[in-house]
């Protein structure tokens, strides 16, 4: 496990340029420190991945940010704020779709969006109802609106959380599984809505397992694991923490392991007919003229640039049972 | 804001249930005494239900001895268990509290929610008791437990006065089902603790051997609401009642506050 976190964020910013900045973050559970010395940086305005294992501390952390748990030790800054004293000003400025949605299943979806936005602070009870069709509306929920949250399907629940977290304008959402259950037409809505909060100047911290998703969105990324950091900032740098690893397939795979060897490319394997390793330092384009100058047969050669998913695997392991 | 509590409280069927079947117990009652035949002799049964016959308003308070000792407490162990551990079961506990709604502030809603349930409670007996006396027996003025004569209306404003000290007297366990459900995210395990507490108190109450603590249990004055129907009224049980639950409110709305406030959200 690596104790020091890579930092690709190119200087620490300022202080109000972080809509989320945690010191020294540590929640312990009886002896286990289930978050371990984090130092998160979320810069103002970026969609930021926060990827992780099951286990690996996460949703905890959301938890410290929001207020929810106490921290065991560090700090917590939202929005340029001390956390959780300044709660009361901060939240109102932050929607949170924490572990799925959860409401009241005796009431309709409109009377819970009701109950939830008189829970806020300010008694802007003129404006309620519209605030809440709008909201409805957003999550294309209108239809259902009035139906007992009781009948709705995981997918309706899933969007009555987000329009929860949508009621007022927000300068900061923080997502956790916010596609989760929901229908490919419902992804890609949510997709849009985060992209076009975003646009808006909003900073939005989304939490998933689905790494093509976050690629596809996401501006920015940390990944945790067992609690701690191990790597984070724009998602272009998180890439190139992974080795670009070139195959070649040839019929010569001995010579051609040795040319590869020779220019002090790494991991070298071979399998059948393909030789693959990973590039350090050197240019894909040299290390084939290389082969073809060395006599190698060269029936294909491909360089394949990491994706997130490799990096993440990289960096949290391959295996599938969780942690701890 | 507590009135978005108060209409989350009684929109849901659960709470409806609870009030309607406080509300049949006196008029079950009153109905077995009407076509039963037969009156009860003074002593005989439940405090006042003798007084039944002869004037239809003493349904309510027949209504209200009768449910004290388990019904309304209950009632109340339920909706008193149910208020953080409920929320906190359902998960709406973590968004309540982001949106944000103090600590303090939802502690206090539904610590006054919980003194309305209460006094509502006790109010929906007493109104059914009348209203079943009234259809099914003679109603006039009141005869109370000294042999004076009250008007009807002097009569009625003291039956729910009765009501409210009742309500009174439930407050302390409301309290103790408060700081409870605080304690827990699985609210039927508040409501049984709840519930628990009510009886073990009155358990402890009936052991003779045990007087010198049965001043300070919290079911120790429960029935002594009689005494409003005296002329003069008796206030000295009923003070002491009322000085009782308020302590116990001071105490376990205290610890609930000291708990909640601190607590570790994770559910």
């Amino acid at each position: 496990m690596q104790t020091d976190p890579m930092n690709l964020a190119p200087d620490a910013p300022a202080d109000d340029a972080l809509a989320i900045r945690t010191t020294g973050l540590t929640k312990r559970f009886g002896g286990t420190a289930v978050v371990d010395d984090l130092n998160l940086q979320v810069p103002t305005g970026s969609v930021f991945g926060f990827l992780g294992p099951n286990g690996s501390g996460k949703t905890t952390t959301i938890r410290m940010l929001l207020g929810l748990v106490n921290p065991s030790a560090g700090s917590v800054r939202l929005l340029g704020r001390s956390m959780p004293e300044a709660a009361n000003r901060v939240l109102p400025n932050v929607g949170t779709l924490v572990e799925g949605p959860a409401f009241y299943p005796w009431l309709s979806g409109r009377r819970n969006l009701t109950r939830i936005d008189a829970a806020g602070p300010d008694p802007l009870r003129t404006t309620r109802a519209d605030r809440v069709d709008a909201a409805l509306a957003q999550v294309g929920l209108s239809a259902a609106a009035d139906k007992r949250y009781r009948a709705y399907s995981l997918g309706m629940r899933q969007r009555l959380g987000l329009a929860a977290a949508l009621l007022r304008p927000r300068s900061l959402l923080i997502l956790d599984e916010p596609t989760n259950g929901m229908d490919p037409q419902g992804t890609r809505e949510i997709r849009n809505l985060i992209r076009a909060v975003a646009a808006d100047g909003a900073t939005v911290l989304l939490c998933s397992h689905l790494l093509s998703e976050v690629e596809q969105v996401c501006t920015h990324a940390a990944i945790i694991t067992l609690g701690r950091l191990v790597a984070q900032g724009p998602l272009e740098s998180l890439r190139e923490t992974t080795t670009t690893r070139v195959t070649v397939e040839t019929d010569d795979t001995e010579r051609a392991a040795a040319v590869l060897e020779r220019l002090g490319l790494m991991q070298i394997a071979v399998a059948g007919a393909l030789v693959s390793a990973a590039l350090d330092s050197q240019r894909p384009e040299d290390c084939c003229k290389a082969l073809v100058l060395a006599d190698v047969g060269v029936r294909s050669f491909v360089s394949r640039r990491p994706s997130l998913e490799d990096t993440y695997v990289e960096l949290t392991g391959e295996g599938f049972d969780v942690a701890r | 804001m507590w009135r978005a509590e108060l209409a989350l409280l009684f929109r849901r069927t659960r709470t409806q249930a609870l009030l309607g079947v406080l509300a049949l117990v006196p008029i079950v009652v009153a109905s077995a005494v009407r076509f039963s035949g037969g009156g009860a002799q003074p002593g005989e049964g439940p405090q006042f239900l003798d007084q039944l016959t002869h004037n239809g308003v003493f349904a309510a308070l027949v209504g209200l001895t009768v449910t004290l000792p388990f019904f309304l407490p209950l009632a109340v162990a339920v909706v008193a268990g149910d208020a953080i551990a409920g929320e906190a079961n359902l998960g709406t506990l973590r968004y309540l509290l982001t949106r944000p709604y103090g600590r303090t502030r939802l502690l206090l809603h539904k610590g006054a929610v919980l003194v309305a349930f209460c006094v509502i409670a006790t109010c929906v007996v007493a109104i059914a008791g009348i209203i079943a006396g009234a259809i099914l027996f003679p109603i006039g003025p009141v005869t109370t437990l000294s042999g004076t004569t009250l008007s009807l209306t002097a009569g009625t404003i003291r039956i729910f006065a009765a009501a409210a000290v009742v309500g009174g007297s439930l407050l302390g366990l409301a309290a103790i089902g408060l700081f409870i459900s605080t304690l827990t995210d699985a609210p039927v395990g508040a409501m049984a603790a709840t519930a628990g507490i009510a009886v073990l108190s009155g358990v402890l109450d009936a052991i003779p051997q045990l007087h010198a603590i049965h001043p300070w249990l919290l079911t120790h004055y429960w029935l002594t609401f009689g005494d409003l129907l005296r002329s003069p009224v008796r206030w000295t049980a009923i003070t002491k009642n009322l000085l009782l639950q308020a302590g116990y409110m001071l105490v376990f709305i205290t610890a609930a506050w000291a708990r909640f406030t601190t607590k570790d959200v994770l559910a």
